[in-house]
């Protein structure tokens, strides 16, 4: 099955004290009044100019093995190679905020407003995370309609470019999914257009499929390991 | 406190109109606008970058004060030039070829800007030959580059070749920074130097700088 999500701009918008972190700026540092403001107006920037949309599409583990395979460039062994092939369900996704906020961002920094600019660019990076789990909850509400979904049932995303899966597979997912339709497209380094856009497969299944040592080849130069945040959430539900 | 210091604090603060105003007051009190540039508006932003570096500060009021840095050296900018005061030097900045992320780019032209430096930005998806055109053209010191991406970093090493093979090494000096670039890369491609933010691209620039 393949589906288009719609994605309202109102379920993308994140916590000001989100985009604070998303900032850099450590919890417990209150923002002063004016980069308060300045957040809001972000906020509502980006209310008033992100398209989200969302695309998935379920895909069967053996069909997923080919696509992750990609150009054959992925590490020797990676925690997805592991991961996929016991999930109970498993579906490509991509999801993307549109052009507008891209152009907007840039229009910001060439009228020099700095600050603003920077906070709507950190704010609109969490909104696709946000895109992302708004496509995860319809996935998962499928899963559920067609009893897939029981109790210890946890998903999570894996992306192209993350944990040992090259960037390179990212031609493999597009030929498979046709994100096209939602207007993502696909460059020859691999990344995205709009730039604001992700992409990957939701895997399904008991909560401990998704833990795994960071004894891997990537995990030896990752200097940014959020998924030892990613497997505490999904087993502690 | 006198005037400068006073453009230093305001700009500190982040307070651009205030910073604005009190370097008028100080072009009509007829200083130098030299004097007003390094011990107001640098002065200020050199406290803003240390802080920063030091964890007393955070990004946004970097990018407040670096706001207010601007409000001062726009009024100050064709004085500088009428009086021959030239930039602490002249860097091309731009994302390479295939990447199109450049708010960590231009995080470091701002500070780069903010400590008086020239800066060229040519935006995102640049290819090789027009960051070293770009140089020639404009008699820049140096060529900052940025990319996000593994998949393009080879482009800084098509970069630092062709600045070789046009026999320019020497002349423009290489600085490479972006999140999966590190200092070995840098080394290993041949740059003169690696950088992981802003601040710390000012300080390694300047250093390039003062090696030349
Ligand atoms: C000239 O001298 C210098 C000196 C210093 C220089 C310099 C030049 N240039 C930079 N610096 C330095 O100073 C700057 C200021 O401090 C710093 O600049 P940065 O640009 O690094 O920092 C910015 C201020 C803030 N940093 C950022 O905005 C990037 C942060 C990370 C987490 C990131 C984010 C937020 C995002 N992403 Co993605 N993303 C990641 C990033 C991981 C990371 N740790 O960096 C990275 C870049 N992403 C990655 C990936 C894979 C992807 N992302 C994607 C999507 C996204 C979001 C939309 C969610 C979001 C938007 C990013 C954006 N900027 O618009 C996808 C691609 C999007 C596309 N359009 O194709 C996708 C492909 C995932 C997918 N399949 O969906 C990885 C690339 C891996 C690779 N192999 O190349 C990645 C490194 C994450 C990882 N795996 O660790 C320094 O690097």
């Amino acid at each position: 099955m393949r589906q288009a999500v719609n994605i309202s701009a109102a379920d993308v918008i994140p916590e000001p004290e989100a985009v604070l972190r998303g900032l850099s700026v450590p919890e417990g540092v209150a923002a002063d009044l004016r980069f308060q403001r300045l957040l809001r107006a972000a906020l509502d920037i980006l209310t008033a100019r992100s398209c989200p949309a969302g695309l998935f599409g379920e895909i069967a583990a053996d069909e997923f093995g080919y696509v992750y395979g990609g150009s054959g460039s992925n590490d020797p062994d990676t925690p997805l190679h592991h991961i996929y092939p016991k999930a109970t369900g498993l579906a490509l996704f991509a999801v993307t905020l549109g052009r507008e906020v891209s152009r907007e961002i840039d229009y910001l920094f060439h009228v020099r407003e700095f600050a603003l600019a920077t906070i709507l660019d950190a704010a609109a990076s969490q909104a696709a995370e946000l895109a992302g789990d708004a496509v995860e909850r319809e996935f998962a509400a499928v899963l559920a309609a067609n009893g897939l979904f029981q109790g210890e049932t946890r998903l999570l995303r894996y992306s192209p470019g993350y944990c040992g899966w090259h960037m390179s597979g990212q031609r493999a997912l597009f030929d498979r999914l046709r994100p096209d339709e939602i207007g993502i497209t696909l460059r020859e380094s691999f990344l995205m257009e709009p730039l604001k856009s992700m992409s990957g497969v939701i895997a399904a299944g008991p909560a401990a499929i998704h833990d795994f040592e960071d004894v891997f080849p990537c995990c030896a130069g990752c200097e940014n390991p959020t998924c030892r945040e990613r497997i505490r959430r999904a087993l502690s539900g | 406190m006198d005037i400068l210091s006073r453009i230093a604090q305001e700009l500190e603060a982040g307070e651009d109109e205030r910073v604005a105003e009190l370097t008028r007051e100080a072009i009509a009190q007829n200083l130098a606008p030299k004097e007003i540039l390094d011990r107001g508006l640098l002065a200020g932003m050199n406290v803003v970058g240390e802080k920063f570096r030091a964890h007393e500060v955070f990004l946004p009021d970097v990018l407040l004060a670096a706001k207010a840095m601007y409000a001062g050296l726009d009024l100050l900018k064709p004085l500088l030039i009428r009086d021959g005061v030239p930039p602490a030097g002249k860097i091309i900045l731009g994302t390479v070829q295939g990447d199109l992320h450049d708010i960590g780019k231009n995080l470091v032209g701002i500070m780069l800007k903010g400590a008086g430096f020239e800066v060229i930005d040519l935006g995102h998806d640049v290819p090789p030959a027009r960051f070293i055109d770009a140089a020639t053209e404009n008699g820049a010191d140096l060529i900052g580059m940025s990319t996000l991406l593994t998949t393009t970093m080879p482009v800084m090493r098509q970069v630092v070749a062709m600045i070789e093979e046009r026999g320019l090494r020497g002349k423009i000096r290489t600085i490479v920074g972006g999140a999966p670039v590190t200092a070995e890369y840098a080394r290993e491609i041949g740059a003169d130097a690696y950088s992981f933010d802003g601040s710390h691209a000012v300080e390694r620039v300047k250093r390039l700088m003062a090696e030349a």
